[in-house]
């Protein structure tokens, strides 16, 4: 058996696959943030919070109607989703104006209210929520056991990464969208409804983020906490990839999540500063991102 | 015939030109009375989170720099002086410098990485540091990890007067406050000062008029850690124990809302800030469940309707400077 | 003379017992977390647990008076430091009861130690409570690590599993839990196999679990606690270790854990505790009871609620025989050392000259999901250990009060 400083090869494209996987759910995670800062100029720090939502609406879903995952994955985030949009309605739309930090500020207080909210009506311990029939079990690939529900983390967290990419770079709603943070007055002069669309684009990146709560409940603990504590690294990888670059999010989302992996193998105790460690670098080196457009 | 006043040469009420003094003396007289009827380790407690939000707010108010994590100066002051009292047998005001100097030497450290860049990257930069000293003294022997430094003594000031008595300790706690906040203010109003004010308001024009500006944001990052160090260090004494709550970002996040809720870029907004904050985080005890919800209530009331903050909006309706 | 009519006089106390004696006056304080990590383990299920205690004291001794306030310290040291000598300097309260969080206790317990008033920690599980930071004016009840530690470990051994890989939460507590089961398991034959450290608040396990399955060991020990605890256990049935033949020993998980994990999730994983609500009537008709005085419906008392009944009643035990007036914290503690614990929720047991309370342990393995008749039905008993085995003996603790 080959060894590459001094783990067994067969150990490291384990390690190496399931830092792919872990990838793909930060770059699920980040897209959200990304679509949100991109389009709209503001740095949504309750997206744990509305991450955290759509695994409770998913348990919800489940104890109240009997729907398991499948009907979950669509119903959550359009739940969410609106809530969402009724956020941007109420509060969001009066601090376009302002600095940016002061969108900071409100989200961090709302992801706060969200969190107390969440704890005192279902605790701190978690809620259970198990792996669907569908993709239980797995299969052996010779260098380590793959579980299905993870393979089908990668592929579903692609498509979404890809569709999402797409629509917003390559179609005309995505070029709407994007002359419309440019130049507002521009394209409402056109006769487009920008603050529509703004509320709708907000709508639909705390959708994505929802989105990723259903995929994290069945192996991920179901608790209030589970999205501030997930919320700073994710962050750590918008701001690498460059907050207003959707390709940075997605690519520098996988990145992380292999180099976090490997770091896992040979320096385990390192493996939640290493993600901050290249950040300060990156911001220093290239503040703008890896692939940021505005510094 | 009527005299016309001419308002431009009209002379201001002295309740304008006085407002600062006339605050300022009216927080001592508090804070000299209050002790005989409040209980005094909460009073201390209040003073220590006061001054750490006033050197925040120098940096977030006057210069225009949001500190993610400045939680890292003031937590890892607190350790170091915690670990000089306790396990170099330090006395207090030597473990407090200690701490301070801590508190200099990161925010030297930290300031000269994070000023390269603005506005949201600065924060992300401050916070990214934040974290990672927040792992570090996680990990580290000397901070006692989860159990943090405990059992700090509190020793004798200069050998001379005992600090256990609660009076002792809480007539420094007030020295030490005052003068952190009056060397702020006599920052705030200089010419240092109307340099930083000129970055907030337009830093390409500072750069223009040729202030370094780089120069002067580094001075003021490291003046505003180095205060919020002394805050720490003082508060290590004080209650006795330095622990992970001190570095954690839910620290940072407290101290930016203290700042939000008495006023930005006011003088005493962070003192009235910090006061009601520590107040509602013990008379909220017994509906203790509610806390977080109460908290990101506050900040969201804050931003959208109070930006001004508790003091700003006073010093606004009655037109003075506060 | 004096002693005989001091003698006689206390007596009279005992004698009158009920009706018209004098009173006895007591203030108490539950400081928990009531609203962050450990509220469901401590939190207001350890308040209503208290006015359970109080309601049954007070209903067989009218003549004491007990007055309770609860805080919430929110997991800070500072605040649990500031509402603790608040409470005993302004508030006059005479005991402080419960505190998870370890970091907390041991400065509560410092507090109690300047002031002389009296501490009982139910919540946390630094075993340096009542070892070298023990002190005469704190009893710690429940549970500790070195218990927990001794107690999976060793029946883990003894039943087959004598080869471990640790997964350990890299801090502290999780270094102490790893230290001592590992420890436990070579003493009895048995061989660590490795271990890996992962930074504390992981979310991720899959690379760590897989180092432990490939490391072939017949016990995976999870040195961790709260949602790392969790969720290795929640990824390790995603990777069907436990159907591949190795076992999960949890060291540090309470009943509040498995209702988050579910059954099908958490089956066979093995724990120690020290009190279950299902295990007898005695307790299925308290835990009634305590859903009664204000705890949540649908969630189940925890071992930390049970240690917070038994405590109080302990404390007032001593306390009313000590009678009126005022008492001094050491005072009351020694008595509470001198008199053998006795209640319906823990039994025999006495407190050590150290502080640690001794009471039997439980070896419990979760159910399967077919053998859960009802919720709540987590647990079946594997083995019970008794008392004098279940804590770690006195000498090797390096209390300062316990000379030699």
């Amino acid at each position: 058996m080959i060894e590459i400083f001094g783990i067994p090869s067969q150990a490291l494209f384990g390690q190496l696959l399931i830092g792919l996987i872990n990838g793909s759910f930060y770059a699920l995670l980040s897209l959200g943030l990304a679509v949100i800062f991109g389009m709209l100029n503001i740095i949504n720090f309750s997206h744990g919070a509305q991450y955290m939502m759509g695994a409770f609406a998913a348990y919800l879903i489940l104890q109240y109607s009997g729907l398991g995952y499948w009907p979950a994955l669509i119903i959550a985030p359009i739940i969410v989703g609106i809530t969402g949009i009724v956020v941007e309605r109420v509060f969001l739309q009066w601090l376009y104006k302002l600095d940016h930090l002061y969108g900071l500020l409100l989200t961090f207080g709302l992801a706060l209210i969200f969190e107390g909210v969440a704890r005192n009506y279902f605790g701190s311990a978690g809620l259970p929520y198990t792996v669907p029939e569908s993709l239980q079990g797995g299969r052996n690939l010779g260098f380590m056991f793959l579980p299905n529900y993870r393979a089908w983390v990668i592929v579903a967290s692609l498509a979404i990464c890809i569709g999402t990419w797409f629509i917003i770079e390559r179609t005309r709603l995505g070029a709407y969208l994007r002359a419309a943070t440019e130049n507002p007055t521009l394209v409402r002069a056109f006769g487009i409804n920008v603050p529509r669309m703004i509320t709708l684009t907000y709508g639909f990146g705390v959708a994505l983020a929802a989105f990723a709560g259903v995929m994290a409940a069945p192996i991920y603990n179901v608790s209030p906490q589970m999205g501030s504590e997930l919320i700073i690294v994710v962050f750590a990888v918008v701001v690498i990839g460059g907050m207003g670059s959707i390709l940075g999010a997605i690519i520098t989302g996988f990145g992380l999540g292999v180099v976090e992996g490997l770091t896992k193998v040979f320096f385990p105790e390192a493996s939640n500063t290493v993600i901050f460690v290249i950040m300060a670098i990156v911001l220093l080196v290239r503040p703008a991102g890896l692939f940021g457009r505005r510094a | 015939m009527e005299r016309v006043v001419d308002p431009l040469t009209r002379k201001p009420s002295t309740l304008r030109t006085y407002s600062e003094a006339i605050g300022f003396a009216v927080l001592v007289g508090l804070l000299v009375i209050a002790p005989f009827v409040t209980y005094p380790l909460f009073l201390m407690q209040a003073m220590c989170f006061a001054l750490f939000a006033c050197a925040f707010n120098l940096l977030i108010g006057y210069v225009g720099l949001l500190s993610f994590g400045h939680a890292l100066y003031f937590g890892w002051a607190s350790y170091l002086s915690a670990y000089a009292a306790k396990a170099w047998g330090f006395s207090p005001e030597l473990a407090i410098l200690t701490g301070t100097a801590t508190g200099a030497v990161c925010g030297l450290v930290a300031g000269s990485l994070a000023i390269r860049r603005q506005g949201i990257y600065f924060a992300m930069i401050t916070l990214a540091l934040a974290q990672m000293m927040y792992f570090f003294a996680l990990q580290a022997k000397f901070t006692g990890g989860e159990d943090g430094i405990q059992g700090v003594p509190r020793g004798r000031l200069f050998g001379l007067i005992d600090l256990h008595n609660d009076m002792a300790m809480y007539a420094l706690v007030l020295v030490v406050f005052l003068g952190g906040f009056l060397f702020i203010y006599r920052i705030i109003h200089s010419p240092f000062g109307d340099v930083l004010k000129a970055i907030r308001e337009n830093e390409t024009r500072a750069i223009s008029l040729g202030y370094k500006t780089d120069r002067y944001k580094l001075v003021a990052f490291v003046l505003s850690s180095t205060l919020a160090g002394l805050a720490g260090a003082t508060k290590a004494i004080v209650l006795q124990l330095a622990s992970l709550t001190d570095v954690n970002w839910p620290m940072s996040g407290e101290v930016v809302l203290m700042t939000l809720v008495g006023g930005l870029g006011t003088i005493f907004g962070p003192v009235v800030g910090a006061f009601v904050i520590l107040v509602m985080q013990f008379k909220l005890a017994p509906i203790g469940e509610w806390v977080l919800v109460i908290q990101g209530a506050i900040f969201v009331a804050c931003v959208l309707l109070f930006r001004r903050g508790i003091i700003g909006e006073i010093a606004n309706k009655l037109r003075i400077r506060l | 003379m004096r002693k005989a009519l001091g003698l006689a006089a206390f007596a009279a106390v005992l004698a009158c017992g009920g009706a018209n004696a004098q009173q006895v006056n007591v203030k108490i304080g539950v400081l928990s977390d009531m609203s962050s990590l450990y509220a469901d383990i401590g939190g207001p299920g350890s308040v209503a647990a208290a006015k359970l205690a109080i309601a049954d004291f007070t209903k067989d001794h009218p003549n004491v008076k007990v007055e309770m306030i609860s805080g919430d310290h929110q997991n800070k040291p500072d605040i649990g430091s500031q509402i603790a000598n608040q409470w005993y300097d302004v508030d006059k309260v005479d005991m402080i009861i419960d505190v998870p969080n370890s970091g907390v206790a041991l400065a509560v317990s410092q507090i109690a130690n300047q002031k002389n008033k009296i501490f009982i920690v139910s919540g946390a599980a630094a075993s340096t409570l009542t070892g070298e930071k023990c002190n005469a004016n704190t009893v710690h009840w429940t549970y500790d690590t070195w218990m927990l530690a001794n107690g999976t470990g060793k029946a883990m051994v003894k039943t087959g599993g004598d080869t471990w890989f640790f997964l350990t939460a890299d801090y502290a507590f999780g270094h102490a839990l790893e230290t001592d089961t590992a420890a436990v398991v070579e003493k009895n034959g048995g061989k660590v196999l490795g271990k890996v450290r992962h930074p504390l608040n992981t979310n991720d396990f899959s690379s760590f679990l897989l180092q432990a399955q490939s490391s072939k060991a017949k016990v995976i020990g999870l040195a961790n606690a709260g949602g790392d605890t969790i969720n290795s256990i929640k990824q390790a049935a995603e990777f069907g270790i436990v159907k591949g033949g190795q076992s999960l020993a949890g060291l540090l998980v309470f009943a509040s854990d498995v209702a988050a994990l579910g059954l099908p999730t958490a089956q066979g994983l093995v724990l120690t505790e020290t009190w279950y609500w299902d295990a007898n009537d005695a307790n299925r008709a308290w835990t009634k009871r305590w859903h009664e005085a204000g705890a949540a419906a649908g969630k189940f008392p925890t071992m930390i609620h049970a240690g917070v009944y038994a405590g109080i009643t302990h404390y007032l035990k001593a306390r009313l025989a000590m009678g009126p007036g005022e008492h001094d914290g050491k005072s009351v503690v020694a008595k509470m050392k001198s008199i053998p614990t006795d209640d319906p929720l823990f039994g025999k047991g006495e407190v050590r000259a150290d502080g640690r309370v001794i009471h039997p342990a439980y070896l419990f393995e979760v159910k399967k999901p077919s053998e859960s008749k009802y919720p709540g039905d987590f647990y079946k008993t594997r083995a019970t250990i008794p008392a004098n085995e279940a804590f770690r003996p006195l000498n090797e603790g390096k209390c300062p009060l316990v000379s030699g």
